[in-house]
């Protein structure tokens, strides 16, 4: 099997039982980048050079003895929205086309810490607002399993790079579904944390509240090592949770006997794929049958979370993003004036979704609407997040499908936001709710992945990686890989 | 009607943003539809609700007022689309 199929933790044992170097595996990573990336389209910017610098390091450091982590040498990919020193940052936006970092996230210094290797910065609906990364201000990537359909979104180019081979792990970000939602698409792991688990210093915001890094990858071990590395306190973000990490890879146990799993109703929604909704309810009738307990719940107000995200993410988004007003960093079209300024700088380099959201947003907060939209879509979110409580206390983890549908083909909704926002029904709770929740493949429909959602607890991520592991470990769906290139 | 194009006009005046006619048209549509969807909020009663702004119990996070080494000066501008003398450099803002 070549070297860019296989996981990080496998990867890790060849490293450092000098079967494979780092530059050696950097390489066939990049080779297959190389070969498959005109079709995939997952990156807005390669770093071929410094990850086999990185790599070569990490040889120096194995020739001399030392130990090295699970992720030292193993090639991964950043969203594009998480800032790295010196090498460009474009949130996919024409508006920062050309912004290169000062400063290193969090997330990037500590995975640099670990000596993990950067191929590059990975394609995104811009801003992170879409579902399907055809807001890219550049060019849409397209889904590894079938070049026709969509990667899902907004993290679409970490979630198809992980599931072509073009990086054996990659971070994405989740606002409403944009970790989970791709991963669930292209077939791969996706785990969105608790909101505050993961520092978002230098994650570029879109809305604040509800933004949150998180790992995607070939399996739920390597997402436990991930979470591992990124988790943690950060004073450099306000609403980090200032709370030891545990080691997640000790979840990483094939057993849920006596588990309490929740099955709400209201997930199943009009227009859901029959296929997909047969997968959740064979996935619970096999996880019943190694040994958990289930029961249909009702979370009543799930219908309304849609819309309430709908106002609170556009609001906090206008605000986010009335800093890129051409004047201390990114594009700038010169005007008659200042304002004129700001109005033809933003217009012109500014794609239509990141314009509409910025214009429902500035509506709900707008003067005679305030109470009517943003006030009330804030008292809908208590009511979303108490469903989520309420639920905790008969159940230990929630399962839904991550998505309606399996991918959809490129174009088909991009003439209608609403449809596209439709996507999202099932995230997006979560996201309210601050709880962590993960997406792991579990089935297939017309050879397309079918993603599987397990929520938790608040900072309960122990118990849903056991979930996911022990579920994983009893089915091959996460051992396929797509034949992109191959056939 | 949630929205007319008048309304959506002056949305686009506090947002910094211009639009021409048509795309003026495109946008009042389909933010009617998007409202019109939104309008689900208004079956809830959610008179005694508090709102959640955030789902953390955080108020008022507070560092030590302590000074630390921050980005150069240099650094901070190396990003302006135009700069003068160690300053950010914007279009005149007052007459005279």
């Amino acid at each position: 099997m070549e070297l860019f199929k296989h996981t990080a933790s496998q990867l890790h044992e060849k490293i450092i039982e000098k079967e494979i170097s780092a530059v050696e595996l950097t390489k066939a990573v990049l080779g297959r980048v190389d070969s498959v990336d005109k079709d995939v389209q997952a990156y807005i910017t390669r770093t071929s050079e410094t990850a086999l610098a990185q790599a070569q390091a990490v040889d120096s450091k194995i020739q001399r003895g030392e130990k090295v982590s699970v992720l030292a040498g193993i090639p991964g990919a950043l969203k594009d929205n998480i800032c790295t020193k010196g090498i460009k940052t474009t949130c996919a936006s024409k508006i920062l086309a050309t912004f290169v970092p000062p400063y290193d996230a969090t997330v990037a210094e500590k995975l640099a810490a670990e000596d993990a290797v950067i191929v590059g910065k990975a394609n995104m609906d811009e801003f992170a607002m879409g579902g399907s990364t055809e807001n890219s201000g550049f060019f849409p990537t397209h889904n590894p399993w079938n070049l026709e359909t969509v990667p899902g979104g907004s993290s679409g180019g970490s979630a198809a790079a992980v599931a072509a081979g073009e990086a054996i792990w990659a971070l994405g970000s989740d606002t409403g579904g944009s970790i989970r939602q791709p991963a669930a698409y292209c077939g791969v792991v996706g785990l969105k944390p608790t909101y505050g688990r993961v520092s978002r210093y230098g994650l570029v915001a879109y809305a604040s509240s509800l933004d949150q890094i998180g790992p995607i990858t070939r399996d739920v071990t390597d997402s436990a090592h991930v979470m591992n590395i990124i988790s943690g306190y950060d004073a450099k973000d306000s609403t980090s949770i200032n709370t030891g990490v545990p080691d997640y890879t000790k979840s990483l146990v094939n057993n849920i006997k006596g588990l309490k799993i929740g099955l709400p109703k209201e997930y199943f929604v009009a227009g859901m794929d029959t296929e997909v909704e047969r997968a959740i309810n064979k996935a619970i009738e096999q996880l019943v049958a190694l040994g958990a307990e289930y029961k249909e719940i009702s979370m009543p107000h799930t219908e309304y979370a849609l819309s309430a995200y709908y106002m609170i993410a556009p609001a906090e988004a206008s605000s986010n993003l009335a800093r890129y007003d051409g004047v201390s960093f990114g594009h700038r079209v010169e005007g008659n004036d200042i304002i004129d300024m700001y109005k033809k700088t933003r217009s012109e380099a500014f794609g239509a979704e990141v314009k509409r959201r910025i214009m429902l947003g500035t509506y709900a907060l707008s003067s005679g609407y305030y109470d009517a939209y943003y006030l009330k879509a804030l008292k809908v979110r208590t009511l979303v997040k108490q469903d989520f409580d309420k639920a905790f206390e008969q159940v230990d983890v929630l399962i839904t499908p991550t998505a309606p549908t399996t991918a959809f083909k490129l174009g088909e909704k991009t003439n209608d936001p609403l449809a596209m926002y439709l996507q999202d029904v099932c995230t997006i709770p979560v996201n309210l709710s601050g709880v962590p929740a993960i997406s792991i493949p579990c089935g297939f429909a017309a050879g397309m992945p079918i993603g599987m959602q397990i929520i938790g607890k608040p900072l309960g991520e122990e118990t849903i990686i056991r979930a996911a592991y022990t579920f994983e470990q009893n089915n091959d769906y996460h051992k396929g890989f797509a034949t992109l290139g191959e056939v | 009607m949630k929205i007319t194009c008048k309304d959506v006009a002056n949305v686009a005046l506090l947002s910094r943003l211009e639009f021409s006619e048509s795309e003026l048209e495109t946008f009042t549509g389909q933010m009617d539809a998007i409202l019109e969807y939104a309008d689900v909020l208004n079956k809830l009663n959610v008179d005694n609700v508090q709102p959640t702004a955030h789902v953390l119990p955080l108020k008022n996070v507070m560092r030590a007022d302590e000074t630390k080494p921050s980005l150069s000066r240099e650094l901070a501008l190396s990003n302006a689309p135009e700069q003068e003398d160690g300053y950010f450099k914007v279009p005149k803002i007052m007459e005279g």
